[in-house]
């Protein structure tokens, strides 16, 4: 009988009894005023801090399409001669404190279009050229049967302009040494990227294989002067194909870390020496960009005076709820 | 006994008089011309609904020889409830779940993308599809499986037939229609079976219909008369109509043949067929031949189908749903229009980095455009949460388990709590808005008790003083001190009164008992108990025997009684005037062994008093009248002393009328009649028919919450009203609206015309005349100024909803919605069924829930939105056909006011909560299409996108949507108040949905547009390297995940360690899992999109800074207008303090002490 009634009663545990001992906070204004004030500051704080750093960020921006308002490289844009080269020349008051960064910008420029974004075989680019190359890269899949190798429209727009810059000391120009190494992800470097391997160079591992189209030279031959960055780990290769998230964007196309540069480009003549191969005159624009980063990246605005206008509002609050609180809340708890 | 067929079924079934009269149409004998007809018409699947009668072949023994015998086939004894077989489960199962409107768009966003070129794959839509689908039809199989078990409880229970000679244990399911079936003492009928025999020696046997219409007490049911005694050599056919509803009619013939004889005819009645359902009692075997069989019994043609009940919530859903897919329609247009716009500017549409295919070229530009049109689709189509309906529908499943596993709801005596059988209504529990409750069983215990009785004027009420001798004494009288108790001789003489008049039976004793002497027997008799037709007859004996006066029993015409002196006195009885609704009293005629003939009469006061005298009624009537509105029955009781000549002629003059044939009823009314007069009131009794524990308390707490009672059964008006009365549904206050039998009559008019009449009267009391606050008060009408109560009765009722008369329901509702509490009495099952579909249909269709406990509540338990089943002892029908069965009245208060509360509350932040997470999933999205080129550029990852809502978000709010107490249940029951905060849908109303949509579209705004400004400059890391598409996207993500995990934080107010664990758990998780599955290069990808994106995120500061950002300023409005919203809160939260302790206390009691 006891047996019985114990297995038809139900246990009596916390949980079965919606009994679990809870905590019940209450949002009362003895927390949520001080904790509006508190955030409030630290916001401020943070948020001045944000703007003061970004204001000591240094940039310098160069349109170089040739078209429209900005006249550097006009020679250039109808793309008649090729390779064009020109130059954009700019002069420096003070000095741009180093490391100094090289960028490259588009604009209007759609690499996060879905079928341009997914136009890429991420197997290949781990080091297999033997497999035929994913479907997602049509129209850049096949030369004459021959797999493209890297295949895709991401790779086939790689963007091709390269800069040199000079120095301009008494007449003569002074090459500033640009540093093209650790401008990839590191992870894309050493990790997400590979060579083919094969016996042999670089160049026998590419055995079989097509250029894109509108490459003038071969994966493998990206960089004659570092046989290291060449194939699938150019690192201008590894930025480009980081696609954008927005249509305009910027990439890292240098940094300025070595000789008399490393702290920073004095000031003084400077000339940049484009070769103009990349075409944009269609749709959109291209500009250089010179810019020194610190500790939240680049010159971004946004955050500080977000943060600053969030410290406020939440300063703001706290004052509103505790003139609403003195004259309803306390004045019920009284009664 | 002269009267031995007495006057319970005249009494409560009135209506077979009126069909009796009715032959069958068909000629006597089954010629073959009908059974040819009868196959055709089966052939042609016209059932037989259209042939009037049935034979029925009484042991399947041929009609006669000469004539073949062919068996006619009927459905065989199965009682079915379940809808799904073994075989067509899967397809039947698939049909009904793809006909739900979700289940069907998501199956085409899954063909759309098998079909289409689309940005994500089939599997992200098709595997949550998948499980769905699955887990649905597995709860379903497992309910229908359930159900199966269940019939075949039922429908295996062994029986025993005679089959030629032999009894045979069958199973009750193979019992066919012809079978001699036997049945012992208290077990249910198997299927309808005409009494052939009986073991009772005068061919009687007595059953109780409690399960099948609610009257608990003993009927008496005949056999046919001149049978043979062994069955074996009765040869007879049987013919009676075809199955119908109505319990109270049956209309048939019997032929039997003896050998070289004319076929004997027998008319037969209802009170020759025993139901289905229905309980053998104080008999101790009877056999039967079964006529109606499994679906065709009149108790399963009392059920209706089982129709998927579907609860307010859903169709919110459904509501918000489209809605939902508007918006979805309407940004696929917004951006597959802008898409052509912005194409059509030049160098836009193919630039020459991003070449088309020869494929996409040649495409035709509206296939195109359609194509695009549904990617769009495909891309935004997590805007409509496929997870919510399994999230749903596990928070069903499991969140009823706390109803089975409570233990409030666990009764001692039955060692059962409460049962689930639909987890599809929890939430419908905190909505209802009428309750319709039986009476019988539910609201009573349908146990008489004796409370008090008035003798003279005088109360005296038993057991209050113990001082009193005999336990008898006075609780107030007259002011005359002096005199404080009536004279002994009177209160004998109503305590004789009261143990001669009546029809009660002394159970006759088992057969183990020996003999009893005389000292003991009143013990014995009270061992034994007594048996009758009418509960409260056996209170009053009862109530006498404490009081020294016991009836012993009734022999050979002489009634004993032992009285207070432990002698016996024997009364010789002389007649019984039976109890009959209209006179409303019984009397009889005993003749004592001083040789006085006496006339007893009890009854209702006013049949009593225009027969007394004018100043004996004086000192009575306040009593009466003050027990009736406590909710006791009272009996009037009187004498009358007849002299010899007197009773010479009424004997005589009843003899004659006993034999008349024509006009017996009336004539015998006529001399009760004349009988019953001149008589002198000795007192009154008081019977209380013991309400169901705390049933004044539960009906109090519901109709604080709002809702309306209306109690609908079939007993008598008196009964129930007095039921009504003592569970406070009337009050003393309460103007009673009666719109009944007696009332139509009174006015000697047509009783149409007097219907309109009374309505229209009635409406202008209740409604016209009531005070101008309609709608807004209307809910809280328990304080307003009068109170109304209504009373119909089942005539009226049918009369009120005639076909040509559609204009009185209304008018019939309208005064019902003003009424605070309506009785029904005198309701067959189906009427109950067709007031709930009344109510359940009018303006707004308010929630409506049955409760009962009997078969005959079945059809509105059914009916309403939820039916909950009470476990009494009346047999399982109820509970089986229930959603909800609890063991007592009183659990409804909890089942209502504490978890149906809580649940509604829980589903509805759950819905409101899906579809605000899903807004805000989709928004940027959406947004980001306009900088992605209206490419169908997903923002987030696939994993992401598939995870989102099964992994990321779910669980934090389900374990929301099982645990949360925003008010603990303790408060919730103490104050029925807090129930109308969520009548009528409060939370899932438009108002709520725009502010919960208002709050995603602000969120999805702030994270899109906040990271985008952001973007601005992609140089986010200390070393000037740039960020992609995809981090941009993990950055949203993980602001979103984040914000929306922690908004359903500042909503939870109960958290248990479970809360902390899955809300801070799943935002680990999210971390854990952006790690790894960025950590590893999946040999199983085409692109390994987020290869360290998440890692190489979190070493930026920038992005540490935006996300605290957005989160907070996600968060804000929602945490002020909590704050604000406070000052009504804090009355909740006086609430918790003032019941904390007891609650305290109560944790105490259930850890430490037992």
């Amino acid at each position: 009988m006891k047996s019985q009634q114990a297995a038809n009663r139900p246990d009596n545990t916390a949980f079965t009894q919606q009994r679990l001992p809870a905590w019940q906070p209450m949002l009362s204004a003895h927390f949520v005023i001080p904790g509006f004030l508190l955030i409030g500051m630290a916001f401020i704080g943070i948020g001045v801090a944000l703007y003061i750093t970004s204001q000591n960020i240094q940039v310098l921006e160069k349109d170089y399409t040739g078209t429209g308002q900005y006249t550097a490289c006009s020679e250039c844009a109808d793309m008649q001669t090729i390779p064009c080269i020109c130059n954009v020349t700019f002069s420096l008051t003070t000095l741009f404190t180093g490391p100094v960064f090289l960028y490259y910008g588009l604009s209007n420029y759609y690499q996060n279009y879905r079928k341009y974004q997914v136009s890429r075989d991420d197997v290949q680019l781990w080091g297999d050229v033997t497999k035929s190359p994913a479907d997602a890269c049509a129209p850049y899949q096949y030369i004459d049967n021959k797999p493209i190798a890297p295949c895709g429209s991401i790779a086939n727009s790689m963007f091709n302009d390269t800069f040199s810059l000079y120095q301009i000391i008494n007449g003569t120009m002074k090459l500033v040494p640009l540093d093209g190494k650790g401008i990839a992800w590191w992870t894309d470097y050493n990790i997400k990227f590979r060579n083919p391997s094969a016996q042999g160079s670089l160049q026998d591992a590419f055995n079989g294989t097509m250029k894109p189209v509108n490459w003038s030279k071969p994966a493998y031959e990206l960089n004659p002067s570092d046989m290291n960055d060449n194939g699938f780990l150019n690192q201008d290769f590894l930025v480009w194909m980081r696609t954008a998230a927005l249509p305009d964007f910027q990439k890292l196309y240098r940094r300025i870390t070595s000789g008399d540069y490393a702290l920073g480009l004095p000031p003084g003549d400077y000339v940049l020496q484009i070769e103009y191969n990349y075409a944009v005159k269609d749709f959109g624009r291209k500009k250089v960009v010179f810019s020194n980063v610190t500790w939240m990246g680049g010159k971004n605005e946004f955050l500080g005076v977000a943060y600053i206008v969030v410290g406020s509002l939440c300063l703001v609050m706290s004052v509103v709820m505790l003139v609403v609180y003195a004259k309803y809340k306390f004045a019920d708890e009284n009664a | 006994m002269p009267l031995r067929r007495g006057g319970t079924l005249v009494l409560h079934c009135t209506a077979p008089h009126q069909g009796s009269g009715r032959g069958l149409r068909t000629g006597d004998g089954v010629d073959i011309g009908t059974m040819i007809r009868r196959g055709l018409d089966r052939l042609l699947g016209r059932g037989e609904g259209r042939a009037d009668s049935r034979t029925v072949y009484v042991g399947h023994g041929a009609w006669s020889p000469a004539q073949p015998f062919t068996p006619p086939r009927y459905c065989d004894n199965r009682i079915v409830s379940s809808k799904y077989t073994l075989w067509n489960f899967l397809p039947k199962n698939l049909f009904e779940q793809f006909r739900r409107i979700a289940n069907f768009y998501f199956l085409i966003i899954f063909l759309v993308q098998v079909i289409v070129d689309t940005p994500t794959s089939p599997v992200t839509s098709g595997l949550p599809l998948f499980f769905v689908i699955t887990v649905t039809a597995i709860k379903q199989g497992f309910e229908d499986w359930l159900r199966h078990k269940a019939d075949n409880e039922v429908n295996k229970y062994p029986v025993t037939v005679l089959d030629g000679g032999r009894s045979t244990r069958k199973e009750s399911e193979k019992i066919r229609v012809g079978d001699v079936v036997e049945v012992l003492e208290d077990e249910t009928f198997p299927c309808d079976l005409v009494l052939l025999q009986s073991s009772r020696d005068d061919g009687t046997c007595y059953v109780t219909t409690a399960s099948l219409d609610g009257e608990s007490n003993h009927k008496t049911h005949y056999t046919v008369p001149d049978i043979e005694t062994d069955l074996l050599l009765l040869n007879a056919t049987l013919e009676c109509e075809q199955p119908q509803p109505d319990l109270y009619k049956f209309v048939g013939r019997m032929y039997i043949r003896r050998e070289g004889q004319e076929p004997a005819v027998r008319s037969l009645g209802p009170e020759n067929l025993l139901l289905k359902g229905a309980t053998l009692k104080n008999t101790s075997k009877i056999s039967g031949v079964a006529v109606y069989t499994g679906m065709e019994t009149k108790m399963a043609l009392n059920y209706q189908g089982k129709s998927q009940k579907r609860s307010v919530v859903e169709k919110s859903i459904n509501c918000f749903l489209v809605v939902y897919l508007c918006i979805l329609l309407s940004k696929a247009l917004v951006c597959t229009t802008l898409k052509y716009v912005w194409q059509r500017q030049p160098g836009q549409d193919e630039p020459w980095y991003n070449q088309k295919t020869q494929k996409e070229k040649d495409t035709d530009l509206y296939l195109k455009m359609f194509t695009d049109f549904l990617s769009f689709m495909v891309l935004f189509n997590f805007i409509i949460p496929v997870s919510m309906y399994v999230t749903v529908e596990m928070q069903k499943f499991l969140g009823s388990s706390f109803i089975t596993w409570d233990r409030d709801f666990y009764d001692p005596q039955i060692q059962e709590g409460a049962l689930v059988n639909t987890s599809d209504l929890n939430e419908e529990l905190g909505q209802v808005e009428h309750v319709f409750t039986d009476k019988t069983g539910t609201l009573t215990q349908n146990n008489m008790e004796f409370i008090e009785c008035c003798i003279d004027g005088f109360q005296y009420k038993y057991g209050n003083c113990a001082s009193e001798l005999d336990g008898f004494c006075v609780e107030d009288g007259p002011v005359n001190k002096l005199q404080r108790k009536a004279g002994r001789e009177r209160e004998e003489l109503f305590l004789r009164a009261l143990c001669l008049c009546h029809t009660v039976q002394v159970k006759e004793p088992g057969p183990g008992l020996g003999p009893v002497d005389q000292v003991d027997a009143a013990r014995a008799v009270e061992e034994r108990g007594f048996i009758a037709s009418s509960p409260d007859e056996v209170a009053l004996v009862k109530g006498a025997m404490r009081f020294g006066f016991s009836f012993l029993g009734l022999d050979c015409m002489k009634m004993k009684i032992q009285n207070r002196n432990k002698e016996i006195e024997e009364y010789d009885l002389l007649h019984v005037l039976n109890f009959d609704p209209v006179r409303r009293r019984m009397s009889v005629i005993v003749k004592s062994e001083a040789g006085e003939t006496l006339l007893f009469c009890k009854g209702a006061d006013v049949s009593i008093f225009p027969r007394v005298r004018e100043e004996e009624v004086m000192r009575i009537r306040t009593h009466v009248e003050r027990n009736a509105t406590e909710g006791y029955r009272t009996l009037c009781v009187a004498y009358k002393k007849l002299s010899t000549e007197a009773f010479a002629q009424a004997d005589a003059s009843l003899r004659e009328a006993r034999l008349a044939l024509q006009d017996r009823e009336e004539k015998l009314l006529n001399i009760y009649d004349q009988l019953e007069t001149g008589m002198n009131l000795i007192g009154a009794t008081a019977v209380e028919d013991r309400l169901q524990e705390e049933a004044t308390v539960t009906m109090e707490a519901l109709q604080n919450a709002g809702m309306k009672v209306w109690v609908l059964t079939g007993d008598k008006m008196e009964t129930a009203k007095s039921t009504c009365y003592a569970c406070r549904l009337f009050q003393r206050r309460t103007e009673l609206l009666e719109l009944t039998v007696r009332t139509l009559e009174a006015g000697g008019q047509k009783c149409e015309g007097r219907l309109h009449e009374l309505l229209l009267d009635y409406h202008r009391r209740a409604v016209q005349d009531a005070p101008p606050a309609k709608g807004g008060v209307s809910r809280s009408w328990s304080s307003a100024v009068q109170d109304y109560g209504f009373i119909i009765d089942g005539a009226t009722l049918s009369l009120l909803l005639k076909p040509p008369s559609s204009r009185y329901t209304s008018l019939f509702l309208e005064i019902c919605q003003n009424c605070a509490a309506v009785l029904c009495c005198r309701m067959a099952p189906l009427q109950k069924a067709q007031i709930v579909r009344l109510v359940k249909n009018t303006k707004g269709s308010p929630i409506t829930l049955s409760v009962g406990d009997g078969a005959n509540d079945v059809s509105m338990i059914l009916e309403a939105h939820v039916g909950i089943g009470i476990k009494g002892n009346e047999g399982r029908q109820a509970v089986r056909n229930s959603d909800y069965a609890v063991p007592k009245l009183k659990h409804l208060r909890k089942l209502l006011l504490g978890h149906g509360h809580l649940y509604y509350v829980r589903i509805a932040q759950l819905v409101q909560y899906f579809f605000y997470k899903n807004l805000c999933f989709i928004l940027p999205q959406f947004l980001y299409q306009f900088f992605c080129g209206y490419s169908q550029q997903p923002l987030y990852d696939a994993a992401y996108l598939m995870m989102y809502n099964i992994c990321f978000t779910s669980m934090p709010i389900l374990a929301y949507s099982l645990f949360e107490q925003h008010i603990c249940i303790e408060i919730l029951m103490d104050n029925a108040i807090l129930y109308r905060e969520v009548a009528r849908n409060a939370s899932l109303r438009w108002g709520p949905f725009l502010h919960w949509t208002a709050l995603g579209i602000y969120q999805g705004l702030l994270f899109f547009f906040g990271v985008h400004c952001l973007f601005r400059n992609p140089a986010l890391q200390d070393n000037g390297q740039v960020y992609g598409n995809w981090s941009f996207g993990t950055i949203v993500f993980t602001v979103m995940v984040f914000t929306v995990t922690l908004k359903l934080a500042l909503d939870t107010r109960h958290w248990t360690w479970i809360n902390h664990l899955v809300i801070w758990g799943s935002l680990a998780f999210y971390v854990f899992f952006s790690f790894f599955w960025g950590g590893i290069i999946w040999p199983f990808l085409k692109q390994q999109r987020l290869y360290f994106v998440f890692a190489n995120l979190l070493s930026s500061v920038s992005a540490w800074l935006v996300i605290i950002l957005l989160i907070l300023l996600s968060l804000l409005p929602e945490v002020l207008l909590v704050v604000l919203r406070k000052p009504r809160a804090s009355h909740i939260q006086q609430l918790k303090m003032r019941s904390s302790a007891r609650k305290h206390r109560d944790f105490l009691s259930n850890t430490g002490v037992i």
